[in-house]
């Protein structure tokens, strides 16, 4: 078994001798049994793996799962180790320091549904995690895998969300953390995460030029632990959670349609395979639903490949407010293509201003201030119910991925004041504004 | 045409466990080719049966995915840096 740990040399201090290797204990990774490659099959033991050594395919962890019942799920925690068995985690999970993330509220949305014509629909809000987003959920199963694996560094390259959830993560666990943004960051995104971190390293570069060099560091240094490199098999299991909470929150049963933004394209494909899981182990009825992805149109590779009924998705600069979807090459988008296509959903996309209008809609028949990507899944949303392709008597859930207040320079033009009047009684009057 | 070319963790095991090879040519094809002949086996780990470059490996030429350039056509000046990395997602 390898594990991280060769050397123990931590950012900004001298290496030091390390102690005799060894590998995770037992149980480390709970019920998984392997990493096995999506494309090919090929198993590799559970440990710091990502990529297929026999055909660069993506891993994922494989398990052996034991019986689990809805009330053994529901005695436990109000976060995502209540669903532990499922998950590359050990048994005593919650005794390590961790943000707890999970079991975000499930809200109905009435007013939206009535505006946009939907029977019943709901709003899954992981705004209200932690650190204000859906990666709270991921980094906190790759932080667990991180440990286990006795990572001396805990590290990312990041936009925005997944650094603020990376760098909070450590400070809890007490793991040093360095994340890697592009130098040309807005301000509120570099305090959002240096807040947390002492070390937060601004690249001369786009994303992709920052998330080239994570994987080029994460293959030469021994004891980092990058959540979406090497321990991605682990940390991408965490989005499964969002669609055991939804079957939970639903009263043990799968919603008919549901609505995700797809990025990378992990979310999506890992909310299905909760559903497939929880379909397998009995604790929901085996019933059809339908995945539908949001994409950007400044950014939307898959969205071209699906209505183009191709499997091959070309590459594409990204040019998107939806910074956080703004993925050119999205690794997981010919699943995303699969699961969209096998369930008779879709995968749709929007302007930048219908981008905008969403959020403003979201925000103004629901109180929830949503994010840029949740501004697209919202708007998506809107476009699949006017072009016909989603069936408005079904129910549905769209998923907000995060808080409004990380992107707040997507709307900030869009919004503010209706007037601005002395502080009269007259000048009121005078407004017009009643 | 000199170039070096960064190689991935795994694979590794062709090159000995070194990180950084040389090879020659002038294209990416080319490049991968004299690669082959050094550690054989390598290049079709990189490229598929039909000798496309696998859905799931980003080469760079310098600091450019091959895919916006010209893919195995790509000019590979000398002295340039290739890397073969594995696609990660995002985040």
């Amino acid at each position: 078994m390898s594990t991280l740990l060769d050397d123990t040399t931590t950012p900004g201090t001298a290496g030091t001798p390390a102690p005799a290797k060894k590998g995770p204990r037992d149980g480390a990774f709970g019920n998984a049994r392997a990493l096995a490659c999506r494309e090919c099959g090929h198993e590799v033991e559970l440990g710091p793996s990502y990529a297929c050594p026999e055909c660069f395919g993506p891993l994922e962890v494989a398990y052996d799962f034991p019986a689990v019942t809805r009330e053994e799920i529901a005695a436990g925690p109000r976060n995502i180790w209540r669903y532990k068995a499922l998950l590359p985690v050990p048994t005593d999970i919650e005794q390590s320091p961790n943000t707890e993330p999970g079991f975000t509220r499930l809200l109905e949305a009435k007013n939206l549904a009535r505006e946009l014509g939907i029977d019943r629909l709901w709003v899954k809000d992981d705004s209200t995690n932690p650190t204000n987003s859906f990666k709270d959920r991921v980094v906190a199963c790759a932080l667990s895998a991180a440990r286990e694996l006795d990572a001396k560094v805990f590290a990312c390259p990041s936009t925005g969300n997944l650094a603020n959830a990376v760098a909070a993560a450590g400070a809890r666990a007490g793991i040093p953390t360095v994340v890697f943004i592009p130098s040309n960051l807005e301000t509120p995104k570099k305090v959002n995460s240096a807040v947390f971190t002492e070390k937060l390293v601004a690249v001369d570069g786009n994303y992709d030029d920052v998330n080239k060099l994570a994987s080029e560091i994460a293959g030469e240094e021994e004891g980092w632990a990058f959540v979406n490199v090497n321990v991605r098999p682990f940390y991408a299991e965490g989005s499964k959670t969002l669609g055991y909470e939804i079957a939970e929150q639903l009263g043990w049963r799968l919603p008919d349609q549901i609505v995700i933004p797809v990025a990378s394209g992990s979310q999506l494909t890992k909310v299905d395979k909760a559903f497939q899981e929880l379909i397998k182990l009995g604790l929901v009825e085996d019933k059809p639903y339908k995945v539908y992805g949001a994409q950007a149109a400044g950014c939307s590779p898959v969205s071209v490949a699906y209505k183009a009924g191709t499997d091959a998705i070309r590459p594409v600069k990204p040019d998107t407010i939806a910074k956080s979807l703004a993925i050119g090459n999205p690794a997981d988008g010919i699943y995303v293509l699969d699961v969209c296509r096998r369930t008779g959903g879709a995968v749709e996309d929007i302007t930048d201003d219908e981008v905008r209008d969403a959020i403003v809609l979201l925000a103004r028949t629901e109180g929830i201030f949503t994010e840029t990507a949740g501004g697209t899944t919202v708007g998506v949303l809107k476009k699949l119910v006017e072009s016909g392709q989603l069936d408005t008597s079904l129910e549905t859930v769209v998923i907000n991925t995060g808080h409004g207040l990380k992107t707040l320079d997507a709307i900030s033009d869009r919004v503010g004041p209706v007037a601005t009047i002395a502080p009269t009684y007259d000048a009121f009057a005078a407004s017009g504004i009643v | 045409m000199s170039v070096s070319v960064r190689i991935p963790t795994i694979l590794r095991t062709y090159t000995g466990g070194e990180s950084e090879v040389s090879a020659e040519g002038d294209t990416l094809a080319a490049v991968l080719d004299d690669l082959d002949a050094s550690y054989a086996g390598i290049r079709a780990r990189i490229l598929d049966d039909a000798g496309a470059l696998r859905r799931f490996v980003n080469v760079y030429v310098g600091n450019d995915d091959v895919r916006f350039l010209e893919d195995l056509a790509t000019p590979t000046p000398d002295g340039v840096q290739i890397s073969v990395i594995p696609a990660v997602a995002g985040g």
